[in-house]
């Protein structure tokens, strides 16, 4: 028996092929068949998306799912589940996991998981050095092998240059993209949020900016260095951004993300919210400036993609002292809706441009299946209803944590419908 | 009925508060200070209130002047310090405090190292709030109580020149207290080394890193503790170097008007921020300080849970 | 918001006239009571006491050459409704200038009504010492007692409605 899932009547974007126009498609056993103006149904199940927008799959660069050591916070399960409510056809997995993510056995272990439980499909990140401790290369070709798309010591920076160095050269022979999470330790020592007045203000201790754009502009002169692939994981700073610009006017394979938290907040949150815990993540939200500067490079292409950074995090771990609170907020079930209204509506960027950052442009970074609607190509697809509106409520997420700081507001368009593989993960109402 | 001369339900900073405020509490101490000179230094203003003092940080002087306070405004009172509670046992700040809510207190006055700990306490409590020094964020009682020291001397807070001086980066006096001054209408010049200068501070007041500009022409210099952990954290090399720049001196003081005032929060480190002469010279206004201290904190036990429970 | 006090119609108690005559008949008829004039002291009630207890002390200085010391009350600290009352009530502050070790305190003010006031006044006193005898004096006295105090020295009795305290709280006080 065959799989055949026709989407009738919407309104196809697929940007990698300057695609957009009223289109039925077609998806056979797991692939994308057809994409006409009129498709027969021949038998398929039909599901009528009049008014709503079809497009590639959304792809996560950045998740954290938890699972293995963590599943109090998050399981293979729940993220994934909370991936599909979200929109998202793909997740990749950051390898900071209980045990870390270091070797082809743990990273077959979440590949099964995903396999079993998972909702949508799981790429894992490998880690850059044993136990992402700096200091040993973690074994990328039996991890390429088992299944990692990119290395990542992804919460732990690589702080030695010849460290990142190395793993640049070495990920080359694997055709792996290292991602790094730039941080300056020594000037982030003790720090909960950005360094600036409202820090100041709060007394609590900042990192400043530069610390983030001193690594980006290190890893930029090290892939340029090397010929490597890096890819700068939740760029913060305006500063960082540019690093980024000028490095690919340069030539250098480097690409950037961002994340919706780090596009619409500021530190100013940490003050208006009176230390609301579920302001504070790595990097830190930071000032205006910065935010604008992240905007521009999503409009001007020095940003390539955004990612969600969801990092699940117990009660226990937020309901405590900002200083003692963990670092980082769940991003997946908000992250469309928060583009589609804040960004798009907005008029910052165009419905297409928003299809590239979350689709096309992931796809192509780590080289993964999806991120297009050509015929063949996996049948990954989200569909977006841009004129319902919602609420947030962080008590109806399908994440098993609750840490987000957009809780209450209302949004305008939202995740409709999320196919993996042809088949539906998840519809609204469904 | 008319509206309540200090309208919160907590004392969490300086920050939220407006001068009409301020003024409330400044007003109520310098009416309750006269209690303290009394044969019988008790009056039953909050008899059957219940009022815990939780002291995460070590503090004498402050945790001493809230609980005489209480006792003077005839408050049950209870204070529980770090080293003999079960904090060391590993109980988070939340369990600890919902423990206490068992015996349903009308008031907790935290000290605490973290910055907003205060804050998380009014969120996640029901009883009343007074922050007794939160990290590097608010010291709210010891800013009025200098407000009050200032004000009884020089008659006015509006118009005067205050120079704030010391490590302004790691000190919630100093933010409580630029906060308090300038919206009372003082001038405030911030003085300290560049690294111990927070970033951002300049869109609230004037800084300088040099002692002789900042004090110069002032009505009242506050001086700020330093702490020697922060030579070996690489602030500044020296402790000799320290007082050679920044200290305050004789010579520094003659710069200030003739009346100056001189406050330390204490405890100071002579021969450090400040130079024993002057420690100990006319200028000192610590016995006052003392007094004003008790005082301003029975102002804010009065405000707070004096009247009818705000609805 | 409490709703309005229900109108009632002012009543001249008392010209300026009248006053003045009547104050000087109190300063003589303290001056009877107690001829050892300076073991006396004047104590004015916040906040209508206090300008009373001084005219009283300047007729006193008229007729015998010596001017009592007069202090001030404020009994808000000692008041039974602290609590329940509505905001908190600005506090003016007490100022006793002498000793009342052994002195007669002539305890004043405006009105005389319920007493509760007057408790107040004398729970507060005595935290300042052991006066030798303590006496009111009042303008008016409104009738309506709930506590067994009444005036020594006193000008008018006027019958006026009851006290608008909510039967809820004086069970409760009882």
């Amino acid at each position: 028996m065959t799989d055949r899932l026709l989407l009738k009547g919407g309104r196809v974007i697929d940007p990698g092929r300057s695609v957009d126009a009223d289109l039925d498609l077609l998806l056979v056993d797991g692939e994308v068949a057809e994409l006409e103006t009129r498709v027969a149904a021949r038998g398929a199940e039909v599901i009528d998306v009049s008014g709503l927008v079809v497009c590639p799959g959304f792809i996560d660069l950045h998740t954290h799912l938890r699972q293995p050591g963590r599943e109090d916070k998050e399981t293979i399960a729940t993220g994934t589940r909370a991936a599909a409510a979200g929109g998202f056809t793909a997740v990749c997995a950051m390898p900071n996991t209980e045990p870390v993510n270091d070797q082809a056995g743990i990273t077959r272990a979440i590949l099964e998981a995903a396999a079993r439980e998972g909702a949508v499909r799981v790429w894992p990140i490998g880690a850059i050095t044993r136990g992402s401790k700096g200091e040993e290369l973690a074994e990328y070709g039996d991890m390429r092998e088992a299944g990692c798309v990119a290395v990542s010591d992804d919460g732990r920076p690589v702080a030695s240059a010849r460290m990142m160095r190395r793993a640049l050269e070495y990920a080359k022979g694997f055709d792996l993209t290292v991602i790094d999470h730039c941080e300056e330790p020594t000037l982030a020592q003790g720090a909960s949020m950005n360094e600036g007045a409202v820090a100041t203000m709060l007394g609590l201790r900042g990192a400043p900016g530069a610390g983030e754009a001193i690594m980006v502009e290190r890893d930029v002169l090290l892939a340029e260095l090397t010929g490597g692939k890096l890819h700068i994981a939740h760029a913060s700073t305006a500063a960082s951004v540019d690093a980024v610009r000028r490095g690919k006017a340069r030539g250098v394979r480097v690409t950037a993300e961002a994340t919706p938290q780090h596009l619409l907040l500021t530190d100013e949150l940490v003050r208006t919210s009176e230390y609301d815990t579920s302001t504070k993540m790595n990097p830190p939200l930071r000032a205006e400036e910065d935010r604008q500067g992240l905007i521009q490079g999503l409009r001007d292409g020095a940003v390539d993609c955004i990612a969600t950074d969801h990092a699940p995090h117990t009660v226990d771990d937020k309901k405590v002292e900002y200083d003692a609170a963990a670092f980082g907020v769940v991003g997946l079930e908000t992250a469309v809706a928060l583009c589609l209204d804040r960004l798009v509506a907005a008029g910052l960027i165009s419905l297409g441009r928003l299809i590239e950052l979350l689709s096309t442009r992931p796809a192509a970074i780590l080289g993964l299946p999806g991120g297009t609607l050509a015929p063949g190509a996996a049948a990954d697809v989200t569909v977006l209803d841009l004129s319902r509106r919602h609420k947030v409520d962080p008590a109806r997420f399908h994440s098993k944590s609750r840490n987000t700081p957009f809780g209450g507001w209302t949004l305008k368009g939202a995740p409709a419908l999320t196919i993996v593989g042809g088949r539906v993960a998840w519809g609204h109402g469904r | 009925m008319t509206a309540p001369a200090y309208p919160h339900r907590h004392l969490l900073g300086i920050e939220p508060l407006e001068a009409s405020h301020i003024q409330a509490v400044l007003d109520t101490a310098e009416a309750l200070r006269e209690v303290l000179d009394r044969p019988i230094k008790k009056v039953p203003a909050l008899r059957g209130k219940t009022v815990v003092n939780l002291f995460y940080e070590a503090s004498t002087r402050t945790r001493a002047s809230f609980e005489i306070a209480e006792k003077v405004l005839s408050a049950d009172s209870l204070s529980i310090a770090t080293s003999t509670s079960s904090v060391q046992k590993g109980e988070t700040l939340l369990d600890t405090a919902k423990n206490l809510e068992a015996m349903n207190p009308d008031m907790i006055v935290l000290r605490h190292s973290a910055s907003g700990a205060a804050h998380f306490l009014a969120r996640h409590c029901r009883s009343a709030i007074v922050n007794a020094g939160d990290g590097a964020h608010e010291h709210p009682t010891q800013a009025l109580l200098d407000a009050l020291t200032l004000r009884q001397r020089k008659g006015r807070l509006e118009g005067l020149r205050v120079a704030i001086v010391g490590d302004v980066l790691h000190s919630r006096v100093a933010r409580s207290n630029l906060w308090l001054l300038t919206k009372m209408g003082a001038k405030v010049t911030l003085c300290a080394p560049p690294t111990l200068m927070p970033p951002g501070i300049e869109t609230l007041a004037p800084t300088t890193s040099r002692i002789e500009e900042a004090v110069e022409g002032a009505d009242a210099i506050m001086m700020l503790r330093i702490q020697q952990e922060r030579m070996t954290g690489g602030y500044f090399p020296t402790l000799r170097e320290y007082h050679a720049r920044f200290g305050l001196t004789e010579e520094r003081v003659r710069l200030a008007k003739k009346d100056v005032l001189i406050l330390h929060p204490g405890p100071m480190n002579r021969g450090v921020e400040i130079a024993s002469e002057v420690a100990d010279g006319p200028y000192s206004v610590i016995l006052d300080q003392v007094t004003n201290g008790v005082a301003v904190r029975m102002a804010v036990l009065y405000l707070l849970l004096g009247g009818a429970e705000a609805a | 918001m409490a709703p309005p006090a229900p109108f009632r119609e002012r009543q001249e108690l008392m010209d300026a006239d009248r006053l003045s005559r009547t104050l000087s008949r109190m300063a003589h008829e303290i001056l009877e009571r107690h001829p050892d004039i300076r073991g006396t002291v004047l104590v004015g009630v916040r906040t209508r006491g206090v300008p009373l207890a001084r005219r009283l002390a300047a007729r006193m200085k008229e007729a015998s050459g010596f001017e009592p010391p007069v202090g001030a009350l404020d009994i808000t600290l000692y008041r039974d409704d602290l609590t329940t009352v509505g905001p908190q009530p600005v506090l003016k502050g007490t100022d006793i200038p002498t000793s009342i070790d052994g002195r007669t305190v002539v305890l004043v003010d405006d009105v005389l009504f319920t007493g509760r006031t007057v408790r107040a006044a004398l729970d507060e006193l005595i935290d300042f010492g052991r006066p030798a005898r303590i006496e009111l004096a009042v303008l008016v006295d409104r009738g309506h007692r709930e506590l067994p105090i009444h005036a020594v020295l006193l000008l008018e009795r006027v019958a006026g409605p009851r006290p608008r305290t909510p039967a809820r709280k004086r069970r409760r006080r009882r």
